[in-house]
């Protein structure tokens, strides 16, 4: 099978490469661009550890083929620092609350808090939980998980109401 | 979990999609969200040789709220309809029913033409288009014809649609003002599949009930609906019951799947009724 040309914006740069169109974006992501912050968890679009942004939107990316992704803005949980490559918001309150253990869902956890508290800036807890319904951790039961995204929030808004 | 090889299209409007597909016949298919196709493919379960993703044609996406109907564009998200402004006043269980579905990522994407296109007795979009009496728009080479959703479902990955037709947009009629409307749903756990669900519609004097993955297509029961808007709650159930036909699966024995359906359909009609105004 011949390969196709894939170019799409990653963490702010462009990037391109070629791939088999049955190549899936994780394996593009971690084989062919050595960006290894997505992690494969199940590989069967069900734990979310895969999760990225792709034009605004969390995004399983083990069930996305690279050409559908042609094209598109991609942030994955390395495009989440601060500019100067310092831990960014919610990267800090999962490491303040133990929000992780192993670690292994915590790129796919972060991404998507990212995401839900883009689009819900003060969620309640009930919020929260059903927001990362589809991110599944096997070790933390969730309780720090949810503390450290309530606390992203809060420290998120007061950043902006200090701003403003 | 590597598909086999493929080639990719991404057509920029619909003409050139069918095209393609009359080209390559059944060696190709089309793609929405992908994710009914993709894990199927990734199984092995389904083989095609050209991939055809519908995401740059425009004319296939958006929310109308009309007077009288609600059309929407196949590759609206699940998400564009919990989000939408309008949608949630004219179909309320629209939105009860897409907030029930898999999870986040999987309505980001998923699409609700690929849910009712795709014909697996476990989506909830079409029990619910049968409840509805949605029509679906279809177009292939030879222009567009209407199906109705309740004329749609053959088998389990078996729908009236044609392999070079393309399922464009869905039109929903909006119910009377005053008719109560409920989609309750039993799954084991956040984002699996149904092991019963009802969609209820009650009204003065009208009534509809559809309920999913309890046989090999979605299950609409004129019986159910008529006894339901006589005000005969338990006839309703009893035709209801009877049309179902679940199998056993990992989701439980018959009896247990019969016990839930009787469940769920009981709450889906008080919860109707009690939304009736
Ligand atoms: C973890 C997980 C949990 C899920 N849980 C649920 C659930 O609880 N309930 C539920 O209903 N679904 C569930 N789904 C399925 C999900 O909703 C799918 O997105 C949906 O079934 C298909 O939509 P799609 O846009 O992804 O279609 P695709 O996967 O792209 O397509 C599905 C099929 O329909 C065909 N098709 C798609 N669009 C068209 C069109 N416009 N015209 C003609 N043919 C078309 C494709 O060729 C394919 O055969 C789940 C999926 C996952 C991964
Ligand atoms: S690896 Fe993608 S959802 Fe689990
Ligand atoms: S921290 Fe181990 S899976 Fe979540």
């Amino acid at each position: 099978m011949s390969k196709m040309h894939v170019k799409f914006t990653l963490n702010g740069q462009d990037v391109e490469g070629l791939a088999e169109p049955r190549t899936l974006l994780i394996h593009f992501l971690r084989e062919t661009l050595n960006v290894t912050g997505p992690h494969i968890g199940c590989e069967t679009s069900h734990c979310g550890a895969c999760t990225v942004d792709m034009d605004g939107k969390s995004v399983k990316s083990c069930t996305v083929f690279v050409g559908q992704a042609d094209g598109r803005q991609i942030t994955t949980v390395e495009g989440l620092t601060n500019a100067d490559g310092s831990l960014g918001v919610i990267q800090e309150m999962f490491r303040e609350h133990h929000g992780l253990q192993c670690g292994f869902c915590t790129p796919g956890m972060i991404t998507r808090a990212h995401r839900l508290l883009q689009e819900n800036p003060n969620p309640t807890e009930e919020e929260v939980r059903f927001g990362i319904a589809g991110n599944l951790c096997r070790c933390t039961g969730y309780q720090n998980i949810v503390k450290a995204i309530l606390a992203s929030a809060e420290q998120l808004n007061a950043m902006k109401e200090a701003a403003e | 979990m590597i598909p086999a090889g493929f080639e990719y299209h991404r057509p920029a409007d619909l003409t050139s999609a069918i095209g393609i597909l009359q080209e390559h016949g059944d060696e190709a298919r089309v793609v929405a969200g992908g994710h009914s196709l993709i894990p199927m493919m990734k199984l092995r379960m389904a083989e095609l040789g050209h991939l055809i993703d519908l995401q740059d044609i425009d004319a296939m996406k958006g929310i109308a709220v009309g007077g009288d109907t609600v059309t929407i564009g196949a590759m609206t998200t699940q998400h564009e309809l919990i989000v939408h402004d309008g949608l949630g006043a004219a179909l309320p269980i629209l939105r009860e029913a897409a907030l029930q579905i898999a999870d986040p990522q999987v309505r980001y994407v998923g699409t609700i033409g690929g849910n009712v296109a795709n014909g697996d007795p476990g989506n909830d979009m079409p029990g619910l288009m049968q409840c509805l009496n949605a029509r679906f728009d279809l177009t292939g080479p030879d222009g567009s014809r209407q199906v109705a959703a309740r004329d749609f479902y053959e088998a389990a990955y078996f729908t009236a649609r044609e392999d070079e037709e393309i399922l464009t947009a869905i039109i929903i009629p909006i119910p009377a003002p005053g008719t109560g409307s409920a989609y309750i749903k039993q799954k084991r756990k956040i984002g699996d599949y149904a092991t019963a669900a009802a969609a209820v519609l009650v009204g003065d004097g009208t009534a509809s009930v559809a309920m999913t993955n309890l046989a090999d297509t979605p299950i609409w029961s004129e019986a159910a609906g008529a006894a339901l808007a006589a005000g005969d709650i338990d006839g309703c159930a009893a035709a209801m019951l009877g049309a179902i036909d679940p199998q056993e699966d990992m989701r439980g024995p018959v009896a247990f799947k019969k016990h839930v359906a009787a469940v769920v359909l009981r709450r889906a009609i008080d919860s109707a009724l009690s939304r009736r105004s």
